[in-house]
This record gives structure tokens, C-alpha cells and sequence, in this order.
């Protein structure tokens, strides 16, 4: 006979004091609401009053502005979009799928894997060391140069592989830090169990040490989707090329801006679901739920 | 709330960057640069110029032949360093009183000062352009020529034979928009950031055919891809194409950058620059 919620609201009244405090509390809260929202008003008013009072305003809008100049590149800058967004879709499985491997045979301790181990630590140092777009140039255009046999001349797909390879040694990097994080205490105690090394790999430190490094994987990714307009540099029509095309030949840059408003677009809702998935891990790890 | 407190104090400091960096009026004059000069406005003395005394002159690096030779503007070899030297010359300025500046091709029109009193880059005259920046009146007309490897063999003896190649040129010039317009290929043209990408994409065979202003095909293939060839020249259509130099809007030194553009062509002077840095173009056919 657990007492109803209205039961309880007729037999509780709450002493001055606790009335006191709830008073107390709304008004310091709505006071800071007001506050709050009068600070922002004002910095905000002043920053478009401050740049659009500027001597060079008229000029900017003009350059950078521009409502035709956006409209007449809009199809174009999509159409090359729909380029950047392939190419992600493509890069990020195989970039996971090459970052894992890495980072697993970097961890292994069989004596046969020494050359693996001793190629992963190359291609790790090698691949975060040289700039990005250097490894677009030398793909892209310097494959195609050793005609090898079967091997693509396509530079859509010779910038991908290039990012691909890129992005896979910063993967391996995060998810081997993910690996290491594991208390050895796990892996004694999976040992104790009688579990093998790749079982205990399996089950017991890839799941915790992969759900650790969730939120900087997804940052990682974050990235990419910006970085695959370096495959611009290599005559892939790519959206943030397709803005400078058109910008070479009307001498207008909002083009430019429209393409930042396609990557926010897509970057900014896998940012709040990298914030979220941080969020809930913490809070599992408090054990809050 | 802290940090709302803190944003808004970041804030004001930025306000004042913005003050203090927004530039002053350029002085750009109001008068229609094209116009006929005032008596005396061209005189050396007159001239309005970044610096006095100094005539300076934008193109891009590298600055490829033949509009300029060794990638050294100051040595008065090439087209374009010829042309510039001469119009320097009209004006009144001796050799050593030119100075060359590097001005990439899409710093050449961004908004704000210039760097140089004129840009000379192969830059195309277009309508849209015209309304950012001015442009001297043209100092050369461009065909538009087909380059291709010889060992493809059937060499596209007429524009409807191109419209199956994979096709490439450079992004802002109207050598893609010809491929664009008038040629309207079946497979999405390539756009190349620069010439340097063309020739490397054309070799890889990741194109089959680049599309370049006549001078400039000559020289890739005669010098810079072994193999190639012109299959042939066609003109674009509507406006013939022209390239002009590149001035801040409203500079009234068009102006006198016309009258000695006028004066070098109707004494012949341009005229044998062009035959002395550019190939003849009455061998190559003409694509129909």
C-alpha cells in the first residue's frame, strides 16, 4: 500500500524555510536567464554592428555575399559535394578496418609477426608524419606514372586510397592508445581463465578498449570529412574546387561560403553525436543509469 | 553563465580588431577609367602608381614560356614580359624602373589593395570579370587548340570527335569553358589546378585529350610533353577571346596603359613581338 503521488502532495507541506529556499533559488535562476540573454543580445549586436560598420563592408558583402553568385554556383557546389560525401561513405570503413589492423599487430607478441609489427611501426611514423595532401599529390599522380598492371588511374579512387592511408595510421595511433588503456589486470585475469591471447584480445580488451576511443575516432572522422577537399588539389571536382572554379572566372568568392555551409551541415550533427556518445559513456562509467 | 561572462569578454577585444583593421578607402576614383586621359594625366610624373617612380607588374609563378621565359619575368624574354616592358617603355619608364611582383592567379582579383599597378597573367577579358576588377583593352586574341598524344593513333580530326574524350583543361580559363559551352563532351571534363597537373594527367593517360590556349600548346608540345601533338585549333565562339592586364577597379591608369597599348600596335611593335615569342598559327587545321 504505497501511498499515491496526490496522497503525498495533500500530506506534505513544505516548512517556511524550504519555501524560502525555493524562492531563493527561482529568483537567482531567473535572474541569470535575464542576465545571460541581455550578455549575449549585446555582444551579438555588437559584433554585426562592429563588422558591418566596417569601412570595407560594402565590398565584402559584395565579394563574399553575394545572393546570385550563391544561387547560380548552388548546383554545381552540390553535385561536387555529393564527390566529398562518397568519398567519406568509401574512406571510413577501410580506414577503420586498416587503423584496426595496424594497431592489433602492433600489439601482438607472436615472433612471427616481428616484420608486421616492425612494417606497422613504419607505416605509422611514415604516414602521420607527411602532410596529407603530399600523399594525395604522390598517389594520384605518381601511381598512375609506374603503369602497373590492373592498377587504377582513376583520381577519384587514387585520392581515397590516399586518405584512406592517411587516416588509417592516426586511427591505428588512437585505437592502440585504446588497446594499451585495458588494465593488465584484465588480461591476467582473462588469463586466468584459461583464454587464449587472440580470445583474450577478442573478448575481453578490443570491446572495452574500442568503446573507450569512440569519441576521438569520431573526431578523427570529423576531420576526414573536411580533408576530402584536399583531393581538389589533383583535379578530383570536388565541392570546395568547384567554389574556386567558379570564383576564377566571375572573380567572387561566396561561392566559398556556400561550401563551408555544406561541410558545417555535415559536420556539425556527427560532432553532437561524438558529444553524446562521450556523455553516455561517462555516465555509465559513474554508473549514474 | 561563466562562460556566457567569459565569451562576452573574448568578444570585445575581437570588436576592436575588426575597428582597427578595417581598411581605409582604397581611393579608388569614381571617373570611368576607360575614358581618354586629361592632357599631362599620362605623363611619367602623373601617373598614379603604387610607388613612385617604380612601374610594378604582377604574374604568377611559375611563369610558364612562352609569355615568359626561364620563369624570370625581368629578363624581357617571352610575350607577356616583352609586352610589359614595351607598354613600360611608352610610358616612360627605363628597364630598371619595372619591378615584377608574384601575384597568384586568384590573389589577382581578391578584394582589398593590390599589390601591383598591373597584373599580366594570360588573364581572358569576360564581362564578370570586369565588374571586380579593369582590364586594358586586349594585347592578344587566343585560339583554342586540342592537345593529344600521338601514339593514340586516330588523332579527333573534328570537334564532334572530341565530345567522346575524356577531356581536361585549366579551372577559370575559357579554354573550359569552350569544352564547357561549344564542345559539351560526353564525359565530365577535367578541371586542372594548373598546367603542371594537365601535362601529368595527360602522360597517366587519366585524360585524352587537354584543351589550351594556342601559344601555350605549342609549347607543351614541343617542349614539355615528348609524344604530344595539336590536333588542331578552333575558335571560340561568340566574343573573340582576348587577354588583358589586370588593374585595381577605378585606377585611372587604364587609362594610360591604353593609349600605349594603341601606340605599340599601330606602329607595328606588338605585332613583331608576337611574331618574334609566338609560334605561327597558320599550320595548325582548323577543327570544324
Amino acid at each position: 500500500m504505497s501511498p499515491s503521488s496526490s496522497d503525498r502532495g495533500v500530506s506534505w507541506t513544505p516548512s517556511d524555510r524550504e519555501l524560502e529556499r525555493a524562492r531563493a533559488r527561482r529568483s537567482i535562476h531567473q535572474r541569470g536567464v535575464v542576465l545571460s540573454t541581455v550578455v549575449t543580445v549585446v555582444v551579438l549586436a555588437a559584433l554585426v554592428v562592429g563588422v558591418t560598420s566596417a569601412p570595407g563592408w560594402d565590398r565584402f558583402r559584395e565579394f563574399f555575399l553575394s545572393w546570385p553568385d550563391a544561387k547560380a554556383a548552388f548546383p554545381d557546389i552540390a553535385k561536387g559535394f555529393w564527390i566529398n560525401v562518397k568519398m567519406f561513405l568509401i574512406a571510413e570503413p577501410l580506414i577503420l578496418l586498416l587503423g584496426g589492423l595496424v594497431a592489433i599487430t602492433r600489439g601482438s607478441v607472436s615472433p612471427w609477426l616481428t616484420p608486421a609489427r616492425f612494417l606497422a611501426v613504419i607505416y605509422t611514423d611514415l604516414f602521420r608524419g607527411v602532410p596529407t595532401i603530399l600523399v594525395v599529390y604522390v598517389l594520384a599522380l605518381g601511381i598512375p606514372t609506374l603503369q602497373l598492371q590492373g592498377m587504377t588511374t582513376s583520381l577519384f579512387w587514387l585520392g581515397t586510397i590516399a586518405l584512406v592511408l592517411s587516416y588509417g595510421a592516426y586511427v591505428a595511433e588512437v585505437i592502440r592508445s585504446g588497446i594499451e588503456s585495458i588494465h593488465p589486470s584484465q588480461v591476467a585475469s582473462a588469463e586466468a581463465l584459461g583464454l587464449s591471447r587472440t580470445q583474450t584480445m577478442r573478448f575481453v580488451v578490443l570491446p572495452q578498449g574500442v568503446r573507450r576511443v569512440v569519441p576521438p575516432l569520431l573526431n578523427d572522422f570529423v576531420s576526414l570529412q573536411k580533408d576530402t577537399a584536399l583531393v581538389g588539389t589533383v583535379a578530383v571536382f570536388e565541392s570546395l574546387y568547384v567554389a574556386a572554379d567558379y570564383g576564377n572566372y566571375n572573380f567572387n568568392f561566396t561561392p566559398f561560403l556556400v561550401t563551408a555551409a555544406f561541410f558545417v551541415a555535415l559536420t556539425v550533427p556527427l560532432a553532437r553525436i561524438t558529444d553524446w556518445l562521450g556523455r553516455r559513456a561517462m555516465e555509465r562509467e559513474r554508473g549514474s543509469r | 553563465m561563466r562562460l556566457r561572462g567569459s565569451l562576452a569578454v573574448a568578444a570585445f577585444p575581437l570588436l576592436l580588431v575588426v575597428a582597427a583593421c578595417a581598411p581605409q578607402s582604397d581611393g579608388s576614383t569614381a571617373a570611368d577609367p576607360s575614358a581618354t586621359p586629361t592632357a599631362g594625366q599620362c605623363d611619367t610624373d602623373n601617373l598614379n602608381l603604387l610607388t613612385a617612380g617604380q612601374l610594378t607588374i604582377g604574374t604568377d609563378s611559375p611563369a610558364y614560356e612562352p609569355w615568359f621565359v626561364d620563369n624570370d619575368p625581368t629578363n624581357g624574354k617571352g610575350f607577356e614580359s616583352a609586352v610589359a616592358y614595351a607598354v613600360a617603355d611608352q610610358l616612360g619608364f627605363s628597364t630598371d624602373q619595372v619591378t615584377w611582383v608574384k601575384v597568384p592567379f586568384n590573389n589577382s582579383y581578391a578584394p582589398g589593395p593590390k599589390k601591383f599597378d598591373f597584373d599580366i597573367n594570360q588573364i581572358s577579358i569576360t564581362p564578370a570579370r570586369a565588374k571586380v576588377v579593369d582590364f586594358s583593352d586586349g594585347y592578344y586574341s587566343a585560339a583554342q587548340a586540342v592537345i593529344t598524344l600521338k601514339k593514340d593513333g586516330a588523332t579527333p580530326t573534328s570537334l564532334a570527335e572530341l565530345k567522346d574524350l575524356k577531356l581536361g583543361a585549366q579551372t577559370g580559363t575559357t579554354s573550359l569553358t569552350a569544352i564547357r559551352d561549344q564542345i559539351q563532351p560526353s564525359q565530365e571534363p577535367l578541371v586542372f589546378p594548373n598546367t603542371n597537373i594537365a601535362k601529368q594527367a595527360l602522360l597517366n593517360g587519366q585524360v585524352d585529350a587537354i584543351v589550351a590556349d594556342l601559344p601555350t600548346a605549342f609549347y607543351i608540345t614541343a617542349v614539355e610533353i615528348p609524344g604530344s601533338t595539336i590536333a588542331g585549333q578552333f575558335a571560340s565562339t561568340g566574343e573573340p577571346e582576348e587577354f588583358g592586364m589586370l588593374f585595381q577597379k577605378g585606377n585611372p591608369l587604364v587609362a594610360c596603359v591604353n593609349e600605349a597599348l594603341a601606340a605599340l600596335k599601330s606602329d607595328g611593335t606588338l605585332d613583331s613581338i608576337e611574331k618574334q615569342w609566338l609560334s605561327d598559327t597558320v599550320d595548325v587545321p582548323v577543327l570544324q
